[in-house]
């Protein structure tokens, strides 16, 4: 059986790196490898995780520098005899050894904008067309992983901007309350200040890590971006809004 | 104890799946003051992981359907052993509760003329399954989070009930732990929601995560509940089988419902060849019949692919006996050469996502390998179908974790309908119980301080490794107690857990008591060995073959068990086994079945 | 909490071990040869380098603005390039890549940034970003004019109708710079990207194809804005080449 060389963070922020060999089989995934590994030599370890498949978001760490799922990579794609260095989130407190506290994100979620929903018509159905939600449907795969808050330099380098800036996860879910064809909030709910959305510089690692494959900045942020241009910043619309009363 | 962190409530909720959070939203929306404690983060529950749909006779495709279409195939698939009234109660109300739920956010897959639309799968006569592709747990479990995080209820995630607290009969409080501190926490409450789930980390191969460690089984227990129908245990038929680390996780049935097809090694379709007496009047018998139902649904009769979950898991692990399995100990599930690739990736982008990224397996090519995984409990708390209250005064219990509604087998589709349906009564009714009563229960501070010492135990030195008795709690369980089940086996899965519990008490931990999983481990096994304790006894008892309980000692089912319970009961340290007569069907209902 | 950021916290810290430093040296690269380049070839040279060879016209300077009152110094290019100049600047995915490159803000993901402090666009001068809107309606006026350029080319005064070389680049070129401004983010959004609801009327659903059609493109914005900039330079270059007689058009004129 093949020997895999970790590096893995142990303790809290005075922690250090631990190293350790563990065999492991083909097929397997480093969230395996490390269940082996607390299994016959760290008993104690420290590592969240659930379904094991992609669909929970738990078992997120910095695998040799990169956000990812430790569900959803692979021991294959490593060359062998290669270390793998296994960190926790950087952008958030470290609870203990993988695991880091990410409360802040449950915080953001607090203040997000309920969905208000217009009334179902008279056979008692609210009719959306497919045309109309396909693209939010995708906003709804997010499985709150927090990688994409994670690689977010806004935050990520700046932790001084975590009160003011929602991160990549919470514009995907501002951009479900703006695009929702029912909805019934004002669109200054979703666009005005406050979020942060300004703060973002387009720089797309958030896309880059998403392990759902959401185009988090094309079709959530930039949207969300061009909204508000379209409330603040376009003198044509500006111009029609004057001549023609609100549209 | 005047310095374990408190809290206190009217009504506390444990766990936060799809019942948990149904529960803690009508808990709150009646003006009870509400708790709910889970232990993961708000929003991994194992509901997460639900891929097909949530079953709701809305007769958006098939305008025949209503609740007693509905009612009578969850009956059948029960094998007729179900609670009637909580059948009856879930067909009728879960049209509502989808409709609810999409009210608050859930954008469910539509018709062409904007309706929620509605998939095919297995023992239901219409296609009934509202979902979105084959991700429909993840997005109701996002949908009732939000929805419950803007009703301001209190939710302590990464927190572990240990234990349930009472005053003389009636439920007072739960202890737990935080499983990032280690340290000991006092939940007072005049009323506790049990939403907890499954059970399947008791055997080896299972789709559940490691949440699912019977918990709530083992706490209602312990607190003097009834359990029913815990020889139950729903193997699902199509868990992946290959690599190895991904053993039991599962495939979907909505690739079956999508037009994928059972196949042995020999090409065969051979679930022509495992069709039941019960079901032979409605299942098409040759492929071309099969094949044109997945269009027309009126005059041709649907595929035995998706016969009950009982009926194709065993079908596969006769197939694999009889030597016509895949290498790895499986069968081939074939969409690829039914299908358009465009098709696939719509339907089932998920599963394309999985066993691309962790099989290294193009669905849209290639066959998948599957075979049975433990994946769902039947059995568990006895509960009242119109309260969802247990035996036990102030203790309620929905969705896997209750029992009665699903009968000896669970159709796809009707858990997720059984979460929303029965999580929204269970919290409405714990509010009700706790709004009635004036002052708050009181806790034994004795019997807390003892607990709260005992929990330690494990640091203290042993021998024991918590996940060598895990591995052969497992093992044990899978071997003796698994899918096909013998008398003389079970009973030496009854000597391997008195075995197991005697080393449990010398199992020995490292590390100190924050985050540590080895300890959460040591402290889960006490529940995993009651509950597989549970699950052999009423096995043993239950001497007939139904549904999601195979004995090859008595292949048949018996006329006399039809019409009972297997009841278990702990009482102090003795447990008992009895049976019980069924509730009785009123007429009307029974008719239903006259054909 | 502290948080392990801070024993990490030094610029171009990252335990990234693939070399992540190649794409953003290699696009940063690229956009400064190509600025360099137009501002000699445009800005400085100017008149004094010719531009116009034939029928061609270097598209630095479509359409030529040659008023009297201008001095000489001063090169026709500067009422024209102030509009691409605009676009691309404030181009979502320029914006992507010239941070990256640039300001190192971040040089690349999860590989931490220099700057002490951060308020992205959110502030002076980054809060101009905004006017990428205003740009846009401009490029949408140089489509046609770009096009009524490389038309031209296949039209030599006193011969009438040919082709040269000159004449295909410039018809290539004008295509890339027509699909990088219809691949924008900011039109997209226009077209039908700003809609709630696209199956509400005709009209929206008709909007909601063309949003179809201009997202498959914009999933190529990447690509069509460093084909355009590269073909654009590359016209550039071949005018001039021609217009100074470094290189001779292969065209079906007889008399160029």
């Amino acid at each position: 059986m093949p020997k895999a060389h970790l590096k893995v963070w142990r303790g809290d922020d005075s922690g250090d790196y631990v190293e350790y060999d563990v065999e492991y089989e083909e097929g397997m995934v480093v969230l395996d490898v490390v269940h082996r590994l607390q299994a016959t030599q760290a008993g104690d370890l420290a590592v969240r995780w659930n379904c094991k498949a992609g669909k929970c978001g738990s078992c997120s760490a910095e695998i040799n520098g990169k956000p990812k799922l430790q569900c959803m990579t692979r021991m294959g794609t490593f060359v062998d005899g290669e270390t793998i260095t296994i960190a926790p989130l950087k952008t958030f407190p470290i609870i203990r050894d993988l695991v880091t506290d990410v409360s802040w994100n449950y915080r953001v979620a607090e203040t997000m904008p309920e969905l208000k929903l217009s009334g179902p018509d008279a056979s008692g159905h609210r009719r959306m067309q497919q045309i109309d939600i396909d693209r939010e449907q995708e906003f709804r795969k997010c499985i709150e992983c927090y990688i994409c808050q994670d690689v977010c330099h806004v935050i990520r380098d700046h932790p001084e901007n975590q009160g003011n800036f929602a991160g990549p996860r919470f514009f995907v879910q501002l951009a479900n309350v703006a695009m929702h064809p029912l909805d019934q909030n004002p669109k200054s709910a979703t666009v005005a200040h406050g979020f942060g959305l300004d703060y973002c510089n387009i720089t797309k690692c958030c896309t880059e890590v998403c392990p759902e494959g959401i185009h988090i900045t094309d079709n959530a942020i930039i949207p969300l971006k061009e909204r508000r241009v379209d409330e603040y910043y376009d003198p044509i619309r500006a111009i029609g809004r004057k001549l023609f009363g609100k549209k | 104890m005047a310095d374990i962190e408190t809290h206190e409530y009217d009504v506390l909720v444990i766990g936060a799946g799809g019942a948990g959070l149904r529960a803690a939203v009508e808990a709150s929306a009646l003006g009870a003051r509400t708790g709910l404690v889970c232990k993961s983060l708000l929003g991994k529950a194992h509901t997460v992981m639900a891929e097909g749909g949530i079953a709701a006779a809305m007769g958006n495709v098939y305008s025949e359907d209503n609740w007693q279409v509905h009612f009578r195939d969850t009956m059948r698939g029960g094998k007729m052993l179900n609670n009637w009234r909580m059948a009856q109660i879930h067909a009728q109300e879960a049209p509502d509760r989808v409709k609810e739920l999409e009210e608050w956010g859930a954008l469910f897959d539509r018709t062409a003329d904007g309706r929620i639309l509605q998939r095919d799968f297995g023992g239901h006569r219409y296609a009934r399954l509202a979902h979105v592709g084959d991700r429909t747990g993840l997005e109701m479990i996002r949908t009732l989070q939000q929805h419950a995080v803007h009703r301001g209820i209190e939710v302590h995630q990464e927190c572990t009930v240990n234990r349930l607290l009472k005053d003389g009969d009636r439920i007072s409080g739960a202890l737990g732990y935080w499983r990032e501190s280690g340290r000991m926490v006092l939940f007072r409450a005049k009323a506790v929601v049990i939403a907890t789930g499954g059970l399947g980390k008791v055997f080896a191969i299972t789709s559940n995560s490691w949440e699912g460690t019977g918990d709530g089984h083992s706490l209602a227990m312990q607190a003097g509940a009834d359990m029913i129908d815990m020889e139950f245990v729903q193997f699902h038929p199509t868990g992946m089988v290959w690599p190895p680390s991904v053993r039991g996780i599962l495939v979907t049935e909505g690739v079956r419902g999508d037009g994928g097809t059972l196949k042995n090694t020999s090409g065969e379709r051979f679930m022509f060849n495992y069709i039941p007496p019960m079901f032979a009047s409605e299942t098409a018998d040759t492929e071309a019949e099969a094949d044109r139902w997945y269009d027309d649904k009126v005059n041709a009769r649907r595929t035995p692919d998706l016969l009950p979950r009982d009926e194709v898991a065993r079908a596969i692990n006769s197939e694999v006996k009889a030597g016509r399995g895949t290498p790895h100990g499986g069968v081939f599930l074939d969409i690829a050469s039914r299908r358009s690739e465009e098709y696939i990736k719509r339907r089932l982008p998920s599963m394309y996502h999985q066993f691309m990224q962790l099989a290294g397996v193009d669905i849209t090519k290639e066959p998948m390998e599957v075979g049975p995984t433990a994946h769902y409990a039947m059995g568990g708390v006895r509960v009242d179908a119109e309260t969802a209250a247990s035996t036990v005064p102030g203790l309620y219990a929905a969705g896997e974790v209750a029992g009665g509604m699903h009968g000896s087998n669970r159709l796809g589709g009707n858990s997720l309908s059984d979460l929303v349906v029965f999580g929204r009564r269970a919290g409405e009714n714990a509010a009700k119980y706790a709004l009635g009563l004036s002052g708050q229960p009181s806790v034994d501070q004795g019997a807390i301080a003892e607990r709260s010492a005992s929990i330690l135990k494990p640091f203290e030195g042993g021998r024991e490794n918590p996940y060598t008795l895990h591995k052969e709690l497992q093992d044990c369980m899978q071997e003796n107690v698994g899918i096909i089940r013998t008398d003389s086996e079970m009973r030496q899965a009854l000597v391997k857990i008195a075995e197991l519990r005697e080393r449990l008490t010398q199992v020995q931990v490292e590390g100190h008591i924050q985050y540590n999983t080895g300890w959460h481990l040591a402290l889960d096994m006490e529940h995993m060995l009651r509950v597989a304790e549970a699950i052999t006894m009423a096995a043993i008892e239950r001497k007939e073959s139904r549904g999601g309980h195979t004995r090859d000692d008595f292949p048949n089912a018996s006329g006399d068990f039809g019409k009972v319970n297997v009841v278990v009961r702990e009482r102090g340290t003795a447990v008992s086994v009895v049976q019980e007569p069924l509730p009785e069907m009123p007429d009307e209902l029974k008719k239903l079945f006259e054909e | 909490m502290a948080q392990a950021t801070d024993i990490q916290r030094r610029y171009g810290k990252t335990q990234r071990v693939d070399r992540w430093w190649i794409e953003p040296a290699l696009f940063g690269g690229g956009l400064l040869a190509f600025v360099i380049y137009s501002t000699v070839s445009a800005l400085i040279l100017g008149n004094s380098w010719h531009f116009e060879a034939g029928p061609y016209l270097s598209p630095f300077f479509e359409p030529l603005i040659k008023p009297g009152w201008v001095p000489e110094w001063i090169s026709p290019a500067v009422f024209i390039l102030w509009a691409p100049l605009g676009f691309r600047t404030t181009c979502y995915y320029y914006r992507r890549t010239y941070y990256r490159s640039f300001f190192m803000s971040p040089p690349g993901c999860a590989v931490t940034e220099p700057a002490k402090s951060y308020s992205g666009e959110s502030k002076f001068p980054f809060v101009l970003q905004n006017a990428h809107r205003l740009f846009l309606y401009v490029a949408l006026v140089f489509i046609p004019i770009l096009w009524y350029g490389a038309l031209k080319a296949f039209w030599l005064d006193g011969e009438g109708l040919g082709v040269g070389v000159g004449s295909l680049i410039l018809t290539v070129n004008a295509f890339l710079l027509m699909m990088y401004t219809l691949s924008c983010h900011s039109l997209r959004h226009l077209i039908g990207g700003g809609l709630d609801c696209f199956s509400c009327s005709s009209y929206t659903r008709t909007r909601r194809k063309a949003w179809d059609i201009l997202s498959l493109a914009n999933e190529h914005h990447k690509g069509w804005a460093w084909a355009s900039l590269i073909s654009v330079g590359l016209a550039d270059l071949y005018v001039h080449l021609v217009a100074n007689g470094v290189l001779t058009d292969l065209n079906t004129w007889s008399n160029f």
